[in-house]
């Protein structure tokens, strides 16, 4: 039977969890993935790590070339491990990297791909996929009219396996990552404790009324080690950084909880939060969409909620 | 320099999403309006700067798809840009399709610099500009937020967002960037911008004459559905900090979040 192939990401030494969450939804389906890593001089602790998790097949692809991410560099060495095999499917992580190289591999391999998916279906050797479009206010099934089916999977949507434990063999192959014409000659992590809004299990967001205040935001948020987010009218303002503003034309986010305070809920915005698991509203007007998606709403003066729910989060922590 | 654009229209952010009676789509009638990408406008902006600040250089918007899509080329022409190439497709296409049929286009005129948006927002696949530049054997750096071409205009410098940061990444010339919002604000377009813009003659391609015409979608989209409707809101009542007591409790205990 044709292999069903998960590339896995590894970041700072260890994986990233999306990669082990796509292990888990394929293990629970009785698909049995080889976990392909790209890079150089990997630690067997990757290998015992996914094992832990349900892998039983992990191939390190290893190349000096590969020791740094590069576009060309991952879709030429994957391209040239996977070309002449039998596969049905080729799965990564939606992240940076995977969105990345993954158009590229797909169209390496001249096949259609499906990105950011939420859902995936493996039944009898194909698979078909569920992915958000319109930013989430709709979401459509992909099949692939030829194999192998490519997608990645949006971080923080599908559960890690934990109880299927085994031992992963571990095979290392040679890669070819050809010429790479495009390269990294820096890295530059973004300062101090900020939590990523894409990554983030909780997120607090602020609206327009914030103004200048948005530090109140980012005092609240350090209490439960939340990311801070923003409205495009917030950032449109200035009051906050574009890489902050959550929806249609910002990040889409599916934390544990998202709070919006101050946010009216436009269907823009709304788009880039809905699928948050918990949602709580914080606004001044009663009739404000936000609280039409919201799971828990205060008709409130954001500047005297954000405050106390600070305290509030501070004595739950002590 | 020669530069190119890849744009996208798509339905305005303000569209009610409505999946239509076979659910092979969304309500059509609903699209009361087409925009350019907003990914997209970013793009033409900084295709624009490149060549002001080059001072020399023309800047060509190309888009595949049905008819209507030539109001958003009269946009990007009407933004400043000095050409447009219009592919036409039917909205059976998919996205390896596009980029084929863009790439096709492309190769005819080979730009030596291509700016696409990160992603466009109908279809949230971000997949185009990493197919375009394959089939076009060129590098290509996605979600940049800045652009700095070389004074002898051999090669760039891209600053990409990842998870926590960004790379710096420099690349040889032909490349392909796509851009993240961030990256610059977008002009809009003058009135005699617009009069000239509508004026000007656009460039069209059948996916025949670029020799793709046996080429179909190699993904089939069905089943649309909208998200399942979430429970209804709790108003927390009473005053402000029992309010606030009260959601936290309620986080931990019921939702179990915190």
């Amino acid at each position: 039977m044709a292999d069903v192939i998960l590339i896995g990401e590894v970041n700072d030494g260890k994986l990233r969890r999306v990669t082990h969450e796509i292990l888990g939804e394929l293990v629970r389906q009785g698909v049995d993935p080889i976990v392909v890593i790209p890079g150089n001089g990997l630690a067997p602790s990757l290998a015992e790590e996914l094992g832990k998790h349900g892998a039983s097949k992990v191939v390190y692809l290893e190349h000096d070339g590969l020791k740094q991410y590069s576009t060309e560099g991952y879709a030429n060495a994957l391209h040239g491990y996977l070309g002449s095999k039998q596969i049905s499917a080729i799965v990564t992580g939606a992240t940076a990297q995977g969105k990345d190289f993954l158009p590229r591999l797909a169209a390496k391999l001249g096949v259609g791909m499906a990105g950011d998916c939420t859902e995936l279906k493996a039944s009898g050797g194909s698979f078909t996929v569920r992915r958000p479009v319109y930013a989430g206010k709709c979401s459509k099934a992909v099949e692939f009219v030829k194999g192998p089916a490519v997608f990645s999977i949006r971080p923080n949507v599908l559960q890690m396996e934990t109880g299927k434990a085994k031992m992963a063999s571990v095979e290392k192959a040679a890669a070819n990552p050809g010429t790479i014409r495009a390269k990294i000659v820096e890295v530059h992590a973004s300062g101090g404790k900020k939590v990523e809004l894409t990554e983030a299990d909780n997120i607090i967001s602020g609206g327009r009324p914030l103004k200048e205040k948005f530090n109140i935001l980012f005092e609240c948020a350090e209490t439960i080690g939340a990311a801070v987010g923003a409205s495009r009218a917030a950032c449109d303002e200035g009051f906050a950084a574009a890489d902050m503003q959550v929806g249609q034309t910002g990040k889409t986010v599916s934390p544990k909880l998202y709070i919006a305070c101050g946010i009216s809920g436009a269907i823009q915005h709304l788009a880039g939060m809905r699928t948050a698991k918990v949602i709580v509203a914080v606004n001044k007007s009663a009739d404000a969409p936000i609280f039409g998606v919201a799971d828990y709403g205060l008709v409130a003066d954001l500047f005297e909620v954000v405050p106390l729910l600070t305290q509030e989060f501070k004595a739950l922590k002590s | 320099m020669n530069i190119f654009v890849l744009v996208k229209q798509v339905p305005d952010t303000e569209t009610k999403i409505r999946v239509n009676a076979s659910s092979s789509g969304i309500e059509a009638k609903e699209i009361a309006k087409w925009i350019v990408n907003p990914y997209d406008e970013h793009a033409i902006e900084e295709a624009l700067k490149t060549k002001e600040k080059l001072k020399e250089g023309t800047v060509t918007a190309i888009a595949v798809g049905p008819d209507r899509v030539v109001e958003a080329l009269r946009t990007a022409l009407a933004m400043g840009c000095d050409n447009a190439i219009h592919i036409k497709a039917d909205e059976s296409i998919d996205t390896y399709v596009a980029a084929k049929a863009l790439a096709a286009a492309c190769k005819k005129e080979s730009p030596q610099l291509i700016f696409a948006g990160k992603q466009a927002i109908d279809d949230d696949q971000a997949a185009t500009f990493g197919y375009v530049a394959e089939y076009l054997d060129i590098p290509s750096v996605s979600v940049v937020v800045k652009v700095d071409v070389a004074t002898d205009k051999k090669s760039l410098r891209a600053v990409r967002e990842v998870e926590g940061g960004t790379h710096t990444v420099e690349t040889s010339l032909p490349a392909l960037i796509a851009v993240n919002q961030g990256i610059n604000n977008p002009r809009y377009a003058s009135l005699p911008g617009i009069m000239k813009a509508k004026k000007k003659e656009i460039k069209a391609h059948t996916l025949a004459d670029l020799g793709l015409g046996s080429e179909t979608a190699l993904t089939k989209d069905s089943a649309f559905a909208l998200p399942p409707p979430r429970k209804a809101c709790v108003i927390l009542q009473g005053e402000v900090p029992a309010q606030v007591k009260e959601l936290v409790k309620r986080l931990r205990e019921e939702a179990k979040v915190i």
